[in-house]
């Protein structure tokens, strides 16, 4: 309930925060929504140096139309994503996952860039992004911006590409106004952590199905695209959902339970995203 | 000359109305003054050093570091405290002659024996010092296997307390007439054995706690302030393990959080900071994080049941025979033994059962001391004969809610002499049940299961229904002597009618969110005639309320509220006296109502109650032999328990492929007697079913191989939020108790106790035309999933031991849940 000491600074721009990363490097964490980091820092589980509040970069929160890209700023809170018409009309899927998240208070406080930041297999938003293709446009103050695609994003349990000294700016994915899409959440109380979580995408005759909870990363179901490009039934498809994946044990699912959870759901998803 | 307005005689009676609750507008606002809220300048804040290991021998403990940290005031070992204490740590209730009571006190000395066990605590100026602090203490453990398994605990093969020599604190026999049981299940046509495991729980009051201990200025007495549910226990039980005087101790309970049992108690932390306070003659605090509340609060439940029926050929109960494992934890708490024992009077339900026999043994394990939890050993009994009566029906080959109706103990019947002697005053269970039943749509809910189940389909549609008996009013205090319980169960009450007409109440119960304030005002209100508004209650403080045994066991109101009643009347006779002086009349021609004496055949002649307390005040003109002033006060011992009884009835969807379970109805009767505020009465049935539901589907506080608990935060211990629970749906019964002036029976647990069998009679129903029989609590998607694979895999014959797993519990639930029916099959 009391975290180990640590010294704060609440910076006012997006510069300020690259300098503060480049000079405390791996001492220092960036403090968006807190609702992932404070929670740790709490237990002690984490115990950062300095922590460099971003939370108030009001030009870091938007949802901005770019030709077939739709750009979301790293501070949008889940909140303003549930509620945006442009994504309701763009990427209806990203909207209604973001209201799944946590419960009203998370959602208040909570940003997208945060929650993909901290990596977490558990969350609902990576894997959605996985499941629609999207990238992530990251900036050093000492080497500038590069985008890297989600898919080479996640790197391993609350570890991503992200360097010491680089900071989320945007997460973009593509307008896809019109395909089909759902989200399968399975978990105990509303406000947990999937068990075991799917989304899947279809258009243009293809599908991407992120995997939640299913391995030490978020996931893409490549298994199931692959069965499904070469002609395979949805249900049959459905039985490759965790090929490749490497489910943990918990109080809420053996691997063998999680394993056939993905296939129920993945099956699911994909007759609601194609129906 | 009065500054209340005497209610007309016109006015409605206020019990039975829905008044919103005085307590309510400072505790929505912010403004309860909790514990932790108090401002106390000066205070040394405690933080706790405690075990990581489940099982330890403390070899050495080095504190320096600690010491030195900026802030600290000093930092103690058990062995550096081991003088401040004269007696170890309360638990008032020896079940047996022969009960091991293993040595424990506030901090221990030679060995860690769960895993929170405090070994250290920290002073200093601030709460971050202190818990800086904490991290700086160097003990050095050699870790000894853990016990974690009842009946692995129950071989001694490691034993925890050496100097006991065994693991085993007590068998408790409960033997009425053995050659009757044999006799029955002799004869028996049918019988079925369940066998079930109540999983720990973790009682997680909104509030955790918090204690503050404040030197009086002179004079060496204290003031100890707790979130606590008993400061009347506390404060004796402070004196005798401290060993001061009694007159020395003040306890205060302000606002206090929620305890559901788990407040109920006497903590390691309330004896250090009242010891440490007295020693150093400053205030010391602590608070309670939430992680250590989940390790250092007491747990609930943890029982292994085995419960066997005997009925003749129509399924009805012939005999019924129980044997309980049941978890201590790590040391005895207040009344950690007597918990499965007060339940034991329960396990023939709501029946007309001839002959009964219990045995329950105590077992220690190096887990959390469990204690009283909501129910507090009758949720247990009740799911231990609900379930079987399910298993019954199934093999006799009727319909749940049949055998029920051929076994209830009938109206008639009523007041019934149990077969454990216990004196059932009402009753009416067959109405209470048909209510429930024809609530829920029963006849058209089974048509739709046949319909379905003849349709196919992978969502399965299950009832589940469960009729129970709540054995409230805790108790009276000669029934509480034959259990060798260490106190009485009486309750005190004053009544003070002011000069201005206004009430004083002074109470000793101990409202935790009960909202005794609202109840005992409209007691009050009806009695002597004034308003609500006009009637403060007093309560939580030992010098302002100095007799009282608190609030537990669904005991307020048939007991404490009682007691008020009861002081009402003797006010209310002896402002009768002063008015008949005063009117120059009999007081046998007086009436009374509205709050207006009047003279029968004299219309003129009237005296608000008011004017009689200014009366009663000034003493000007009393009758000769009349004190003066309008007050009493009563001590009231009940003579029986109170019998609550009810009928609750689920509705299930469970998705035969994810093992999910949707609460599609669920329908709830409870029989309190008289309803003094039916919004009150209903908000604790909500929070009783909830608690209930969250047993049956959701909570278990789990424990791995290695004595930790792995579900030791809200992320993995999964109290329901509002999405999670059902809308329920209550249905009325009013059968007010004969035992007391009021007709009241108590409700606080009611919900509990019907919810928890209801729901997994439901689950299993749903299931059972896949062959489950048997379904381990909590039925969360997993344990639901794994026992239609393991239906499907084996005979069809449902569960057995070894098929159903439980992922981190599994070494300490080797008996998970089983049931084998003797004869004909369970399927």
């Amino acid at each position: 309930m009391i975290p180990a000491p640590f010294a704060y600074d609440r910076v006012d721009s997006t510069d300020a925060a690259l300098a503060a990363l480049a000079e405390h490097g791996d001492d220092a964490k960036l403090l968006a929504g807190g609702h992932s980091l404070l929670p740790l820092m709490k237990l002690r589980l984490a115990s950062p140096e300095v922590l460099v509040d971003v939370g108030r970069l009001s030009d870091l929160s938007y949802v901005r139309q770019d030709g077939d890209t739709i750009a979301i700023g790293a501070l949008t809170r889940h909140r303003d994503l549930e509620t945006s018409s442009e994504l309701a009309e763009q990427v209806p899927i990203l909207a209604h996952v973001a209201g799944q998240v946590g419960d009203p208070q998370v959602r208040h406080r909570g940003t997208i860039g945060g929650s993909v930041a901290h990596a977490d297999p558990a969350s609902d938003l990576p894997a959605v992004i996985l499941a629609l293709g999207g990238s992530f446009l990251v900036r050093s103050s000492e080497r500038g911006d590069r985008e890297i695609p989600a898919t080479e994003f996640f790197t391993g349990f609350l570890e991503s590409a992200l360097e010491p000294d680089e900071m989320l700016i945007e997460i973009r994915v593509p307008a896809v106004p019109g395909a089909g899409w759902s989200f399968q959440k399975f978990n105990r109380r509303a406000l947990d952590w999937a068990i075991v979580g799917v989304a899947a995408v279809s258009r243009n005759g293809s599908s991407g199905v992120g995997l939640v909870n299913m391995g030490s990363v978020p996931l893409l179901a490549s298994g199931v695209t692959e069965a499904l490009d070469q002609g395979g039934s949805i249900a049959d498809a459905a039985e490759h959902a965790a090929d490749g994946a490497e489910p943990q044990a918990d109080m809420n699912a053996t691997v063998e339970y999680r394993t056939h959870l993905a296939k129920v759901l993945v099956r699911r998803a994909l007759e609601e995203a194609s129906g | 000359m009065t500054a209340t307005e005497p209610r007309t005689n016109e006015s409605p009676a206020v019990t039975g109305t829905r008044l919103l609750r005085k307590e309510d507008p400072v505790l929505l606002t912010g403004e309860g003054r909790y514990t932790d809220d108090l401002q106390i300048p000066g205070a040394l804040h405690m933080a706790v050093v405690r075990s990581p290991f489940a099982h330890a021998r403390i070899t050495s403990i080095d504190t320096a570091e600690a010491e030195a940290s900026p802030g600290v005031v000093a930092v103690y070992t058990g062995a550096d405290l081991a003088d401040l204490w004269a007696d170890q740590m309360p638990s008032a209730w020896p079940v047996t002659d022969d009960m091991v009571n293993p040595p424990h006190f506030p901090v221990t000395q030679d060995k860690a024996r769960y895993v929170g066990d405090a070994v250290a605590v920290v002073l200093a100026e601030s709460n971050v010092a202190a818990r800086d602090a904490v991290d700086l203490v160097d003990v050095d453990y050699d870790p000894l296997p853990a016990v974690v398994d009842l009946e692995a605990a129950l071989t001694d093969e490691v034993v925890i307390h050496e100097d006991a020599g065994t693991n085993k604190s007590y068998t408790w026999d409960l033997e009425i007439d053995e050659a009757a049981v044999t006799k029955a299940f002799d004869e028996a046509a049918h019988t079925v054995t369940g066998k079930f495991v109540q999983q720990r729980l973790l009682p997680m009051p909104m509030e955790p706690r918090a204690v503050a201990c404040v030197p009086e200025p002179f004079g060496g007495g204290v003031t100890l302030y707790s979130a606590t549910q008993i400061p009347h226990i506390l404060k004796v039980m402070t004196a005798v393990t401290l060993g001061m005087s009694e007159a020395d101790i003040r306890v205060v309970a302000p606002a206090v959080g929620g305890g559901f049992g788990s407040k109920l108690e006497v903590y390691a932390e309330e004896l250090l900071c009242t010891a440490l306070a007295h020693k150093l003659k400053r205030p010391v605090r602590w608070l309670e994080e939430r992680s250590e509340n989940a390790q250092a609060t007491i747990h609930g439940r943890g029982q292994i049941q085995e419960i066997d029926l005997a009925a003749d050929a129509d399924g009805k109960v012939t005999g019924v025979r129980v044997r309980l494992l049941a978890d201590m934890g790590a040391y005895l708490q207040l009344i950690t033994p007597g918990i499965p024992l007060l339940g034991s009077f329960l396990y023939c339900g709501v029946y007309d059962v001839p002959a009964f026999s219990f045995t329950c043994t105590g077992v220690f394990t190096t887990m959390t001391p469990t204690d009283a939890y909501r129910g507090a050993g009758r949720p247990e009994a009740t799911y231990a004969i609900e379930r079987g009566m399910d298993l019954l029906a199934r093999e006799v080959g009727v319909d749940p809610a049949e055998i029920r109706r051929r076994n209830y103990i009938t109206t008639d019947q009523f007041p019934y002499t149990a077969v454990t002697g216990l004196e059932y005053d009402s009753g009416n269970h067959e109405s209470g049940a048909e209510i429930a039943l024809d609530l829920a749509g029963y006849d058209d809910l089974r048509a739709e299961q046949e319909q379905r189940r003849s349709e196919g389909g992978t969502k399965h549609l299950g009832i589940g229904m469960a009729s129970y008996f709540e054995m409230c009013g805790l108790a009276p205090s000669r029934v509480l002597a034959s259990l060798n319980y260490s106190a009485g169960g009486w309750e005190s009450a004053t009544v003070r009618m002011m000069p201005t007409g206004k009430v004083q109440v002074v109470s000793g119960a101990t409202p935790h969110g009960q909202g005794h304030e609202t109840s005992w005002s409209m007691i009050v209100a009806d009695k002597l005639g004034v308003s609500p508004d006009d009637v403060e209650v007093l309560h939580s403080d030992t010098n302002i309320s100095p007799h009282g045994l608190d609030t537990y066991g669904s005991r307020s109101l048939p007991v404490g509220g009682v007691a008020v009643a009861l002081a009402c009347d003797q006010v209310l006779d002896k402002a009768k006296q002063i008015a008949a002086h005063q009117m120059e009349a009999s007081a046998d021609d007086l009436e009374f109502s509205g709050g207006v004496f009047s003279v029968r055949g004299s219309p003129d002649k009237e005296m608000p109650m008011a004017a009689v307390a200014f009366e009663a005040f000034t003493a000007h003109d009393l009758p000769d032999d009349v004190e003066p002033n309008l007050t009493a006060q009563v001590t009231y011992d009940p003579p029986n328990f109170s019998w609550p009884f009810g009928t609750h009835v689920c509705v299930v969807e469970v998705d035969e492929e994810t093992g999910a379970v949707e609460v599609r109805d669920y329908v709830a009767v409870d029989d309190c007697g008289t309803q003094i505020n039916p919004m009150i009465v209903e908000g604790q049935v909500h929070g009783g079913i909830v608690q209930g539901l969250a047993q049956a589907l959701f909570e278990e506080a789990v424990y791995d191989a290695d004595g930790n608990l792995s579900a030791g935060s809200l992320a993995e211990y999964l109290v329901p939020a509002a999405p999670d629970v059902p809308t329920m749906r209550l249905g009325q019964s009013v059968t007010p108790s004969p035992t007391n002036s009021l007709g009241v029976k108590g409700v606080g647990e009611a919900g509990t106790i019907g919810a928890a069998p209801t729901v997994i009679n439901a689950v299993v129903d749903a299931l059972s035309h896949l062959g489950v029989t048997e379904m381990r609590m909590p039925a969360s998607p997993l344990h639901i999933w794994e026992a239609i694979q393991a239906a499907r895999g084996g005979d069809g014959d449902g569960l057995t031991a070894e098929q159903t797993t439980d992922t981190a519990g599994a070494d300490r639930d080797a008996p998970s849940d089983s049931v084998q029916a003797d004869q004909g099959g369970a399927s």
